[in-house]
């Protein structure tokens, strides 16, 4: 037999732990484990999101126009801010595998350094999405939902020789609040564990009469103009009719790509099924589209949060244990570090994909 | 003393061998301006939005969203392989990890992008009123 089985050193040792084919700690490798099931976790909830965006490939918000504030600024100002909180934890990326590299050399005061300014990076990128989700709640111009579902967002069409753009309008900015009668729950039909609903700042009346009053004004929905020219001269008169549909009911109808603003007959006529004003987002009614998006902005970003508040709380553990000298008595090149620096690269992963699909595509 | 995983086992060479870092540490640098390089590329393009690549669509997407899913990879595989090691690690374990998620994640995209696709066409060719 000795002929014909090669001699590795390993054999009777496959139960002991002996056998080690690849060469990683027990501790490394269950983090590999760990990541590999969270990846595919948030794999999950972002397929989910493109599920529903293909679902509603011809309504779904434009990025751009939800996410553009910066603070200190007033204005358009799309995407700078992610990109800065991309940035942001990159470098919080950058000086944790600094740490790992410096604890590789046992030099302890440049792990505690490295592992300090990785800490501050997670912390500046909590607080930077702290801001991202108040702007989101607070929101900035405010629009009618319909019994359907639909918003119903608002723009003046008056525009200038220079400036062709049809800028949206706050509701704040035409409407204005009436006199309202809280309901208030009696003895007949109060429960308990039922709050009494809220007065909306604005009726649907309300922003209908401010409307009314402005001429210049048109409702913009949620439908995104299409290629309308090429659906003219299509031979399917499916298409044919679709591309008639667009040119009566919308006045920019030869703009592709952008939300379709309807004209003042048809706008006044979308107004009569709004039933709700909303301001802002919760997980029920968001002010920018499709319900589904604001949940889903919600819950994605808020795991990823999740995530990286969980590494700013481990790393702070780590931090206090290098203080103490737990991993210089450990002799094992702070194998920790590495450990939980793997977790703060994968929450970085995990971003570089929020990113790339809440903001960009 | 346990020096038996180090410093001394870093693969420093990226980009298949055409760029070698002198230490780690450099490398850990040179691929933090390679990563921004990438996120100012992709925020340049979503603010210009090149009439070439939103107009042109591949498989059912704007050859614009092609472009930063890709550049997204490349991001993804730079953090993974340098930031997370696994450019160190004997092949059976870094195999093990992206073989793994690659394939799963392949086929449960496919599975929901497909059938998110058939929704919207029967939602919007078929007879049902969604928009009350």
């Amino acid at each position: 037999m000795e002929a014909t089985v090669s001699n590795t050193g390993t054999e009777g040792k496959v139960w002991g732990g002996g056998n080690k084919p690849l060469r990683a700690s027990y501790g490394k490798m269950m983090m590999w484990f760990f990541i590999l099931s969270d990846a595919l976790t948030f794999s999950g909830f972002l397929a989910a999101y493109g599920f529903s965006r293909f679902k509603f490939i011809d309504s779904w918000p434009i990025a751009d126009e939800v996410y553009n504030h910066f603070p200190g600024t007033h204005g358009d100002n799309p995407m700078y801010f992610v990109a800065l909180m991309t940035f942001i934890l990159i470098a919080s990326s950058v000086t944790m595998v600094l740490a790992v590299d410096a604890g590789h050399h046992n030099d302890r005061k440049k792990t505690i350094f490295y592992m300090f300014l990785t800490i501050i990076g997670g912390a500046i990128f909590l607080g930077s999405q702290a801001w991202e989700w108040t702007n989101f709640i607070k929101g900035s111009y405010g629009a009618l939902e319909t019994k359907g579902g639909q918003i119903l967002q608002f723009v003046d069409t008056k525009t200038t020789e220079d400036d062709d753009k049809m800028y949206r309008v706050s509701v704040e900015d035409f409407a204005t609040a009436s006199h309202k009668e809280r309901v208030q729950h009696e003895g007949k039909n109060g429960l308990w564990y039922v709050s009494e609903p809220g007065l909306p700042t604005y009726s649907v009346q309300d922003v209908i009469t401010g409307f009314n009053a402005h001429s210049t004004l048109a409702v913009r929905t949620q439908e995104i103009i299409p290629n309308v020219a090429a659906l003219k001269a299509s031979d399917n008169p499916a298409d044919v009719a679709k591309a008639e549909r667009f040119e009566k009911m919308y006045i920019n109808a030869d703009h592709k790509g952008h939300k379709g603003i309807l004209t003042r007959a048809e706008s006044e006529k979308a107004l009569k099924d709004a039933v709700t004003y909303v301001k802002g987002a919760n997980l029920i009614h968001n002010e920018y589209g499709n319900r589904l998006f604001g949940d889903f902005f919600f819950f994605i970003t808020g795991f990823h949060g999740f995530h990286v508040f969980s590494g700013v709380v481990i790393n702070i553990i780590i931090f206090l244990n290098i203080l103490l000298g737990t991993y210089d008595r450990r002799k094992n090149n702070y194998e920790m570090v590495e450990k939980v620096g793997l977790y703060w690269h994968f929450v970085d992963l995990v971003w570089v994909f929020v990113f790339t699909f809440f903001y960009l595509v | 003393m346990a020096h038996d995983h180090g410093h001394t086992e870093h693969k420093l060479a990226i980009f298949r061998g055409r760029l070698k870092f002198k230490s780690n540490v450099q490398k850990i640098w040179g691929v933090l301006i390679f990563l921004s390089f990438v996120t100012i590329v992709e925020v340049g393009l979503g603010i210009l939005k090149p009439a070439i690549f939103v107009d042109n669509y591949f498989i059912g997407m704007k050859l614009l969203n092609w472009v930063f899913i890709i550049l997204t990879i490349v991001k993804a595989y730079y953090i993974a392989w340098d930031f997370m090691h696994l450019r160190d690690e004997k092949s059976s374990l870094r195999r093990a990890v992206v073989w793994t998620a690659v394939f799963l994640i392949c086929y449960l995209i496919f599975i929901l992008l497909q059938e998110g696709t058939y929704i919207e066409d029967v939602k919007t060719n078929g007879f049902i009123k969604w928009n009350f």
